[in-house]
């Protein structure tokens, strides 16, 4: 059936999490990978990323924690010598390399055959003239722009394509010179501006507040087509897909519409000849049935994890099938595990996906939607009403809101404008512009988002309405709260609307929650089985609704499930490792006997894939769902220990309504938590920790501050990758964010800290029963404490601490664990100066280095723990941490060129999208493989060096001694220079965007001159619109490697000064430490 | 909105509002899992004597367009049934909404049942009759008609013989079973003379190219005198093509038994394949009865065969021109993927 030459696969995996490009290929690799040891193929693996599932033992043969770039997959070509390639689960990473090895012969060279899409096909689709072509071919529509050299041929072009259009000045950055026209007159003017910056403009029809829907297609080579699943932008064209939420199946589309679009479809991927899957976007005019293909994906891509999640179809195991040879009529249903493969998945729900941003973590960012994507992460809700899907689906992002209606009230100044401008608060916006009265046609005038979403978001605020005029629980009559379920309503809303207490809002909604009950108003379970009911599905892929009278299924009774509560969207600070930490838990419960049964709405992730578990709750993690969950399932436990932070949050809650948590107690993990109580319990054994104080008046923290002295930290005390946590110089800064902080938490105190300089910071990794230690891991950080472990370079095991600290750290953490009776996973971090060993921050849980510490360890952390959470006596490992003979560095990928105007910099608040981790025999193997894995480049030519304070330059001398004897030209800002020359080392002066003296810095970048920047900001303080600013972005903005950290750069430039790529040595995971 | 219930054969009773004619009624209680389409699906005249049940809950969300966009001249299912209706709709060429067409036709619908439940209950139990209720409304009926010993052909059929693009080159007849818009059109567009004859009319008194066979709804048991009329077209060799009900009587004109399924297909996503090839398609089906393909004399065979159920999809004749399929290759609603079927049976002529 398949290709029977093929034995050995290459799989490209994706690399670091980055903006763009995220879990969804984590989810597809895997699928993949199963697919094809299911086939009993041998399976080699290249991926960087060591948090993911994908990368974890017994899901490829071989795994390469390697750059996925050329070079690398060449190498590892030469020495695996597999038979067939797979590009297309990667993204666009894996698609890139591959296209590129390719042109240069390699697959040829080595005999590779690349498995599923042909590379021309790929090549088609990605260059936009040939694309084009292609398309006219078949008589498809695409979007078509036309480039002129005067005002008059501009006039000529607009005529012919019809106004709007869009005017784009060629080769200008930043969009200098564009815009919408609407007539002649206003084509006129801005074309004469356009081109005071550039020869040359480009006239597009513009198609502003046309639709935007996707078709996710399949074929196989027999020209069999499907496709799986059809989605709708909320909002209108403009806005980037990542950037909108999305909604599956399309909802205002006629079924003229709908298949006049998949029948274009089907014809583009057969024309082009994809083999496996593929995406195609389409604009539709909302006036009239007229279209515009905007591109077509020749790979698995974000949409298509989506859709994988919104319809129960597992599309790239498909996809992978596919690229073996097989037909879509050789296939089974995933589901129905009966019907065929080649069907299109009916759903009886709606899906709603909605991004999540963490703009507000970058300084000077554009808060914009546009054409480009800024979102983390993203969630899909399911609901059988729309409000229902979207409701949940905002509670769901995780930033404070309850649903579309009872959100803290968010000031603006100008409504007309911010439903004109969107940006990430655009939600928020169309919610404050309904309450100041906006009707459907104001909002839909200036947003362009379909009346029919509109008017379902009005039935939200009608209903909130009705629920103000209650004035308490008992005027709510039943029809009304039954109506509010339906349409999504939390218990904290309906609470907050009838006005109950707002003292106690917890106690509030438990209240209308027991009102619920007694009325016997309860969500049912709803099984999402691909085909809407048609045919019995022994599916375990679960969501909760209230629209409905009967579920699917009922609880195990044989108290035999355990509940492994998810880490929810990602976000800068929670990632793929919670996903990975979860897909363990789930792995060893069901090993042990236990049925496993995850609650988690993150459609990137593999845990939310239904095969993962017994029972798959695609649903919320509010303490009200969960509870709904729990009472549903009666399980015999509940994992909250494995999802981040946002499962241990519930741990107290959950425990207060008698739910049995597995592993440390609830109690614990709040003392653990809280820090007044951590901080009693620290003192009480004697554990030294950074001096603190919980604030509550301005005269407290002067006279704090008096006693420790500038820098402090300043944070609430329940944080979550640094959120609001911030390192203040001064008194001004301490005031800023006083204020923020302040927004962020009510319950708990703001906690200001001394901040320590120049301390390593050190991670203690371990897993406790019964408060002993059975088995740890101790990592250090490259950089000095100030940067967020988040973003940190990580070293593992730790080559440069003193035996002492290492002593005093195992001693420590053996206290905390026995004082909080620790069973399960848990992390401390340390700050260590001279072996005086302070405790900076404890959780009672998985932390996002437990996957690379126990793939570096080769002994699973997560494992074990779930083990000790099982309440099994589990002995301790043999394995330690001093037995290595190998390195493993995690190194943080950054997505700075992604958000606009940004500034570039590491601090305290997290600002890293994805990790790496990379093993070699020594740092300098580990560093340089990592490096190169998040993008560095070794530069050829010359180095920009401003190395910041006289104590960072003192720092960084040794690396830069080593450039200069390596041969590289040096560069250098004028006190950087200075210092350098007084040190004996040639180098260049330049000069700061502010100086007018020759030579300029900024030059150097735009020329390429400089092909690596190190600029060290001089201190911790925000970056304003300085000179440094100005450099470090011009750096991002043209793709110049940049290093902002001197103990990073010292090491990078140690490594790539020392020894050469081809030093490095090729060797899969297994082949270390054997 | 008044309160409406659906109470089944078996007692079972689901409870939601009514959004349109207060009137009771009676049917058969079909599903379908299409996820667009109403208008099409609603007058579409094989639903005759029916209450459709979407599973898809979000309904009326684009409208009502013209009725030139229709598949007959009016609703012809007994009443709708659906989870979440929109009372709001927003497309550009609608003209009223779902709920103020209902009520101009005087046909119930409800909203606001648990229509997987349903669903569910009709695909473990297979279809059954059902009554509508409707508070306030004091005509509801009290007992359940027999859908399948009904002739609902005789009531969709045209009464008299209606011709289109007279003149063209090639002449075929329709045998109008309840025929959809859609059908015509498609024959129409690739420039033959349609001949739309009703649905006992003795049609070999005509001259003609070719002879097509329409859907239609109910039992085709119901229809001897089309099924003679099929016999006496045989005895000539001229290509015949027939859809669904087309199906079912070109079948039993060729001596083949037809069945009543469980719970019939009523979908735009049936996977049907080619007999003896690997090329298959996806379909618009809606069809409670199917040819028993074990029936098929020597002269006949299979042509499609449903990829889910294993159910017949379609015949062919060894050796002379006579074709049919259970899918609406016409699509309107559904997929678009066997309409080259028309071509093939134009080549014919």
């Amino acid at each position: 059936m398949f290709h029977l030459t093929i034995h050995k696969v290459l799989l490209l995996g994706s690399g670091a999490l980055k903006i763009g490009e995220a879990g969804e290929f984590d989810y597809s690799g895997s699928q993949a990978l199963k697919a094809l040891r299911e086939e009993g193929l041998e399976t080699v693996l290249i991926n960087p990323n060591i948090a993911t599932v994908q990368t974890s033992e017994g899901v490829a043969d071989k795994i390469y924690f390697l750059p996925v770039t050329p070079y690398f997959v060449e190498r590892v070509i030469a020495k695996e010598r597999p038979d067939g390639i797979f590009l297309s689960f990667g993204g666009q990473t894996a698609l890139n390399c591959g296209v590129e090895l390719y042109k240069s012969g390699v697959l040829d060279r080595y005999g590779v055959k690349v498995l599923g899409t042909p590379v021309q096909s790929i090549i088609d689709t990605e260059d936009r003239e040939i694309f084009v072509h292609r398309l006219d071919e078949i008589g498809v529509k695409t979007i078509r722009s036309e480039a002129v050299d005067t005002v008059e041929q501009a006039l000529q072009a607009a005529g012919r394509l019809g106004y709007p259009v869009i005017v784009r000045a060629a080769y200008a950055l930043g969009g200098l010179g564009s815009g919408f026209c609407d007539n002649e007159g206003e084509l006129r003017l801005l074309c004469e501006k356009a081109f005071s910056f550039s020869p040359q403009v480009l006239i597009e029809k513009s198609l502003k507040g046309w639709k935007e829907i996707e078709y996710e297609v399949v074929r196989d080579r027999f020209d069999n087509c499907i496709t799986v699943c059809n989605m709708e932008n909320f909002d209108p064209l403009g806005i980037h897909t990542g950037e909108s939420i999305v909604i599956a199946p399309s909802q205002t589309l006629s079924n003229s519409e709908y298949h006049k679009l998949r029948e274009l479809a089907i014809r583009i991927i057969r024309h082009i000849g994809i083999v496996g899957e593929c995406n195609v976007q389409y604009a539709l005019d909302p006036e009239s049935e007229d279209y515009r293909v905007i591109e077509v994906n020749a790979r698995l891509s974000r949409s298509s994890a989506l859709a994988s999640k919104a319809t129960g179809y597992p599309l790239a195991f498909v996809a992978a099938k596919l690229g073996l040879g097989y037909g879509l009529f050789d296939l089974k249903n995933a589901v129905t595990k009966s019907t065929s493969a080649f069907f299109e998945p009916a759903l009886d729900y709606v899906v709603c996906k909605i991004p999540r941003w963490d703009l507000g973590k970058f300084h000077g960012v554009d808060r914009a939607l546009g054409s480009s994507m800024k979102s983390v992460g993203e969630v899909m809700a399911i609901g059988r009403t729309f409000e229902e899907a979207i409701q949940k689906g905002l509670r769901m992002i995780g930033q404070g809101m309850h649903g579309f209606v009872e959100n803290k009230e968010l000031v603006i100044s100008d409504v007309d404008k911010a439903l004109r401008e969107p940006t990430d608060k655009r939600i928020c916006v169309i919610s404050e512009a309904f309450d100041a009265g906006y009707t459907v046609d104001q909002i839909h005038a200036l947003t362009k988002i379909d009346k029919w979403f509109l008017c379902k978001l009005k039935y939200i605020m009608d209903t909130d309405a009705r629920l103000h005029a209650c004035h308490g629980l008992d005027n709510l009559s039943v029809d009304l709260l039954r109506l509010a379920k339906r349409q999504g309503f939390s218990d904290f809303q309906i609470a907050h609307a009838i006005g109950m207490d707002a003292e106690d809002m917890e106690q509030a909604s438990l209240l209308v929650r027991a009102r619920r009950k007694e009325l016997g108003i309860l969500p049912v379970v709803k099984q999402i089985d691909t085909l809407a009911g048609e045919f019995p599905a022994q599916t375990n892929y679960l969501y909760l609704t209230y629209s409905g009278v009967e579920s699917d299924v009922q609880g195990f009774d044989d108290d035999s499930a355990i509940v492994v509560l998810g880490s929810g969207a990602y976000r800068i600070g929670s990632s793929v490792e919670f996903d990975w930490c979860g897909v363990q838990a789930l792995n060893t419960i069901r090993r042990e006997g236990y049925r496993g049964v995850m609650v988690n709405y993150n459609p990137e992730t593999v845990s939310t894939d239904y095969d993962i578990c017994d029972r798959l709750y695609f649903d919320e993690l509010t303490f009200e769902r969960i509870m709904d969950i729990l009472e549903i399932e009666s399980p015999h436990g509940v994992i909250v220990s494995t999802g981040g932070q946002i499962p241990n949050n519930h741990a107290l809650r959950l425990a207060q309504q008698g739910v049995r948590i597995l592993g440390t107690s609830a109690e614990s993990i709040d003392n653990a938590e809280d820090r007044d109580k951590f901080s009693a319990m620290l003192d009480r054994i004697g554990v030294d920790q950074p001096e603190w104080s919980a604030l509550t008046t301005m005269e407290d923290i002067h006279a704090f501050i008096g006693r420790v002295g500038f820098p402090v930290l300043v944070r609430p005390s329940y944080v979550l990758s640094g959120a609001a946590m911030n390192v203040c110089s001064n008194y001004d800064e301490l005031n800023r964010f006083l204020t923020l902080a302040a927004n962020v938490s009510q319950k708990h105190p703001v906690v200001v800290s001394r901040f320590i300089e120049h301390a390593k910071e050190v991670e203690m990794d371990a897993v406790a029963q019964d408060g002993e230690i059975v088995a740890y891991a101790i990592s250090e950080h490259i950089e000095y404490a100030g940067v967020h472990s988040g973003d940190a370079t990580i070293q593992f095991p730790p080559q440069k601490l003193y035996v002492e600290t290492v002593r005093r750290i195992k001693r420590i953490s053996r206290e905390i664990a026995r004082e909080l009776n620790i069973s399960g996973p848990f992390n401390i971090q340390y700050l260590a100066r001279e072996n005086d060993i302070k405790v900076i921050e404890c959780n009672l849980r998985a932390s996002r280095s437990f996957p690379f510490v126990s793939k570096v360890l080769k002994l699973n952390l997560i494992e074990l723990a779930t083990r000790v959470m099982l309440g099994q006596k589990v002995e301790k490992p043999s394995k330690s941490l001093f037995d290595l003979d190998y390195v493993g560095i995690k190194a943080s990928q950054f997505s700075f060129n992604r958000l606009q105007n940004a500034d570039p910099v590491l601090g305290v608040d997290m600002a890293s999208t994805g990790e790496v981790g990379c093993i070699g025999e020594d740092t300098r193997c580990a560093i340089l493989k990592s490096m190169l894995s998040v993008g560095y480049r070794i530069p050829e030519k010359g180095i920009l060096l401003s190395t910041g304070d006289a104590c960072q330059k003192a720092d960084m001398l040794p690396a830069v001694r080593m450039l200069a004897a390596k041969g590289y030209r040096i560069y250098a800002t004028d006190g950087t220079s200075a210092f350098l020359s007084r040190n004996g080392i040639d180098n260049t002066t330049v000069y700061w965007p502010d100086d007018p003296r020759m030579p300029q810095a900024l030059d150097l970048l735009h020329s390429r001159e400089v092909d690596m920047v190190v600029n060290i900001p001089k201190n911790l303080t925000v970056g304003e619109l300085d000179n440094g600013y100005r450099i470090r972005r011009a750096a991002i903005d043209l793709n110049i490697p940049l290093l902002t950290n001197a103990r990073l750069a010292g090491a990078f430039i140690a490594a790539f000064c020392t020894m050469s790529v081809d030093d490095l040595a090729i060797k899969s995971w297994d082949e270390y430490g054997n | 909105m008044n309160k409406a219930t659906l109470i089944l054969d078996d007692g079972t009773r689901f409870c939601g509002y009514s959004f349109c004619a207060p009137r009771g009624t009676a049917g058969e209680v079909v599903f379908n899992t299409a996820m667009t389409g109403y208008p099409e699906s609603l007058t579409d005249p094989s639903y005759a004597g029916q209450i459709m049940v979407l599973t898809y809950p979000l309904v009326g969300n684009y409208g009502v367009p013209a009725p030139e966009l229709w598949e007959s001249g009016r609703i012809h299912a007994e009443a709708l049934i659906v989870s979440d209706y929109s009372t709001d709709y927003s497309h550009w060429n609608a003209r009223e909404s779902l709920g103020q067409w209902l009520r101009r036709e005087h046909v119930p619908a409800i909203t606001g049942i648990d229509t997987r439940a349903l669903t569910q209950l009709l695909r473990e139990h297979g279809v059954m009759m059902g009554r509508i209720e409707i508070e306030g409304d004091q005509a509801s009926p009290a007992s359940f008609p027999d859908y399948g010993s009904e002739n609902y052909v005789e009531k969709v059929s045209c009464r008299e013989v209606i011709r289109y693009n007279e003149g063209a080159p090639k002449r075929v007849v329709l045998v109008d079973c309840g025929v959809k818009a859609n059908i015509i059109r498609c024959l129409q567009r690739r420039g033959v003379e349609i001949v739309r004859v009703p649905w006992d009319y003795d049609f070999n008194v005509l001259s003609y190219d070719g002879l097509f066979l329409s859907n239609g709804p109910g039992n085709p048991d119901n229809c001897p005198q089309a099924v003679d009329n099929i016999r006496k077209a045989m005895q000539a060799d001229k290509p015949i093509f027939g859809i669904c009900m087309g199906n079912q009587l070109l079948a039993k004109a060729g001596g083949a038994k037809v069945y009543k399924l469980k719970y019939g297909h009523r979908s735009h996503n049936q996977p049907v394949g080619m007999t003896g090839t690997n090329r298959c398609f996806i379909t618009s089906q809606n069809h409670g009865y199917a040819v028993d393909a074990s029936t098929l004399s020597a002269d006949w065979e299979p042509l499609f065969e449903n990829m889910n159920d294993g159910s017949n999809e379609g015949i062919r004749h060894n050796g002379k021109p006579w074709f049919s399929v259970q899918f609406h290759p016409e699509a309107a609603a559904g997929p678009t993927d066997t309409q080259f079927l028309f071509d093939d049976f134009i080549s014919m002529l």
